[in-house]
């Protein structure tokens, strides 16, 4: 168990020599995206403003930054790198699976009542 | 007969235990399904947030206006500067936590507990952090006037910047005291009396010809609407019906209240599994030095409550994004 750990990360390209050694590098690369995250949070550069697939760009950033973070606490820090495939994708693919078919119901209903209400059918209803 | 003698036992070797096909025990595997489930119940919180956002997509309160402020650093804004900190202290007790796994998969005693024990002060840490930022939330900061439709009503300067209530409005002596119980009818009591009443916010916005109404309406770039000085008054004096400090279930100076519903529900229930968090591994702590796990000579109840714990920091890395970020 001790020795049976994966020691590479970004697809090989950065190979840690001990498993304490890559423990501090993942940390370093979180808190760098960590950084990126509050300094586009404060500064909101006007560039990324521009919509993308009904979206501001600097939110797409957000998510996908979100997404990478969570990719690596998972795999290094909770060791799903190291356990087999089975378990892996009973467990992940179950949860993306879920959360998006969740995401997208309330979202898209969200978006319907809204536009309800703007088109000015019902003013407030509650 | 035979035949089904000769299927037992085979069934006997495969399903008879012994044979891990997903190479976990069943303690790790139970803890991973666990977290599967509660991940939903996470983002089923979240999901609705979105929902209720995009339900009112241009009125939502901007995050970057109402978490602006950091301990010690009084009347200075610094938008998501303490909650960044927060995040930091998490991933900071997470790693603290693999470093005790990975001890504990050396049988390394001494360091199993100074790792676990760092990873409680971090759990302290961010708890702690979180009760003073509900505490700043439900007192508020500048103050604003709801109106009969339930919208909010901020004060705003010339340049757009926010102004408190207690800048402008003077209290005058009101005959209105809060109903108590026992100065009243005892089966009715109220809350705690807003500072001011909207006569008086209205008599400090008509002195001060530099302060505007700003509205929870959201024009294209993403800012709220400032009224003109007429307007702003008419606005106040025809809808406003009371003063809202701070925010708690039912109103919330800083916008719908539905901000803060969600914002103490997600927040609270995050904090919740933090704190119970803490309580574990407080325990799990007790267990290393005591050295139970010593003479098991396997740490596996360590990288069980490590997984629980990363899971925390996961689901805090989805909260600040959704709720501060985007």
């Amino acid at each position: 168990m001790a020795h049976a750990h994966k020691l590479e990360i970004f697809r090989g390209l950065v190979k840690f020599k001990s498993n304490t050694q890559k423990i501090w590098g993942v940390l370093i690369f979180l808190s760098i995206i960590t950084a990126i995250e509050v300094v586009l949070g404060i500064y909101k550069p006007e560039s990324l403003m521009a919509k993308f697939i009904g979206m501001k760009i600097l939110n797409w950033i957000f998510i996908i930054l979100t997404l990478v973070k969570a990719y690596y606490i998972t795999w290094d820090f909770m060791h799903m790198r190291d356990e087999v495939k089975a378990l892996r994708r009973m467990v992940v693919w179950t949860a993306i699976f879920l959360i998006l078919y969740l995401i997208f119901i309330l979202l898209q209903e969200g978006g319907y009542i809204e536009s309800i209400y703007s088109s000015g059918y019902i003013k407030r209803d509650f | 007969m035979s035949n089904t003698v000769v299927a037992t036992e085979i069934e006997g070797k495969a399903w008879g235990g012994g044979n891990e096909p997903l190479k976990a025990s069943y303690g790790k595997m139970m803890m991973w399904f666990f977290i599967v489930s509660d991940a939903l119940t996470f983002s089923g919180f979240l999901a609705a947030y979105g929902f209720s956002r995009f339900k009112f997509i241009d009125y939502w309160p901007i995050a970057d206006e109402v978490f602006t402020h950091v301990p010690f650093l009084h009347g200075q804004e610094l938008p998501m500067i303490y909650v960044a900190f927060m995040t930091f202290i998490l991933i900071m007790s997470s790693v603290t936590m693999v470093l005790a796994v990975d001890a504990g998969h050396h049988l390394n005693k001494a360091k199993v507990t100074l790792y676990m024990f760092l990873t409680i002060i971090g759990g302290l840490i961010f708890v702690g952090s979180q009760a003073w930022e509900w505490a700043t939330f439900i007192k508020g900061d500048f103050g604003a006037v709801q109106t009969k439709g339930g919208n909010i009503l901020q004060f705003v300067d010339t340049e757009g910047h926010r102004v408190a209530l207690r800048d402008f409005v003077v209290a005058e002596h009101g005959e209105r005291t809060q109903h108590e119980r026992k100065n009243g009818i005892w089966f009715v009591s109220e809350g705690t009396l807003p500072t001011y009443t909207v006569e008086e916010v209205v008599n400090g916005l008509e002195a001060h010809d530099n302060i505007l109404v700003r509205t929870q309406l959201l024009d294209e770039n993403g800012e709220k609407t400032v009224l003109s000085r007429a307007e702003s008054l008419k606005q106040l004096k025809n809808n406003g019906t009371h003063v809202v400090e701070g925010a708690n279930l039912h109103e919330n100076e800083y916008g719908s209240p539905l901000f803060a519903d969600f914002f103490f529900f997600i927040t609270g229930f995050h904090g919740f599994h933090v704190f119970s968090g803490v309580v574990i591994n407080i325990i799990i702590f007790f267990n290393v030095i005591l050295g139970t796990y010593e003479k098991r000579k396997n740490y596996e109840m360590v990288e069980k409550v490590g997984l629980y714990w990363h899971f925390v920091d996961l689901v805090w890395v989805f909260v600040f994004t959704f709720f501060y970020l985007v």
